[in-house]
């Protein structure tokens, strides 16, 4: 247990020291159009690793109701918040999962959600903080079944 | 037009001053993408695209929703409470159909 969870962060620890275009897109989606969504999203700002933890289960036997959670360290005040989570799919058909608006009267910068994913891949979450910095997390799973319909 | 089913909301009746208090809200919807990859005819693409969270009238939370979002959309967040608050929690679709479904949370 204790090694496997090693494994699993030293994993983590890699995919995040990637760029984008190391985690290949495939299924139908390009590296440029994940790229594209992601700028849509959050503009030319820089995109550093940070206080993200983006929680997936290693591996999910149902591809189509996978549950997620994640969170932002904040103190989710009106002068320090986050003002928007956007998650996003390296391997699906498309990138887009959801973007999340937060406002100060949230007591976390957290949210639970279940998502789709079609095969083996990275999922990518982008945090915006109330002063423009734009925060990311990665986590990488594996399917057995894929959730989206072809 | 059909509408949309009733969403389910667990959100606590009442809370005291400061207490962070946890809203889960689900909503049956098949969220149809209109995508398919292996040459079947497409159906019509059927999805939700917004949830929006109210606290008295103000925006709280929401979520822009794309393919990549589950059927059933649930969702899960944590909001502090000061004082008594009427919430209002709404769901629209690419066919212009809309939800709401209401709870108010007593503070003492």
């Amino acid at each position: 247990m204790l090694y496997r969870r090693r494994q699993f962060t030293r994993g983590a620890v890699a995919l995040l020291a990637l760029p984008w275009a190391a985690v290949p897109a495939r299924a139908g989606m390009s590296e440029a159009e994940l790229d594209a969504a992601i700028r849509e999203l959050v503009g030319d700002a820089a995109i550093q690793d940070g206080d993200v933890r983006l929680s997936l289960p290693a591996i999910a036997e149902n591809g189509a109701q996978v549950p997620l959670t994640v969170a932002v360290d904040s103190p989710m005040t009106p002068a320090d918040y986050v003002t928007a989570i956007h998650l996003l799919a390296t391997r699906n058909p498309t990138p887009g999962i959801a973007s999340f608006r937060l406002s100060p009267a949230l007591a976390r910068a957290e949210v639970q959600t279940r998502i789709r994913i079609a095969e083996e891949q990275a999922v990518i979450a982008l945090a915006v903080h109330a002063d423009g910095r734009v925060v990311r997390a990665a986590a990488s799973l594996k399917v057995t079944t894929g959730g989206c319909l072809s | 037009m059909s509408t949309l089913s009733q969403p389910r909301i667990r959100i606590p009746r009442t809370a005291k001053p400061g207490e962070v208090i946890e809203i889960r809200t689900l909503i049956e919807h098949r969220q149809e993408t209109g995508i398919r990859r292996d040459g079947t005819t497409a159906p019509e693409r059927d999805m939700l695209t917004r949830l929006i969270a109210r606290r008295d009238g103000e925006t709280i939370f929401s979520a822009e929703l794309r393919n990549g979002t589950s059927a059933n959309p649930y969702h899960v967040f944590f909001v502090r409470m000061e004082r008594t608050a009427d919430f209002a929690f709404t769901w629209s679709d690419t066919k212009g159909r809309t939800v709401t479904v209401t709870a108010r949370v007593v503070v003492a």
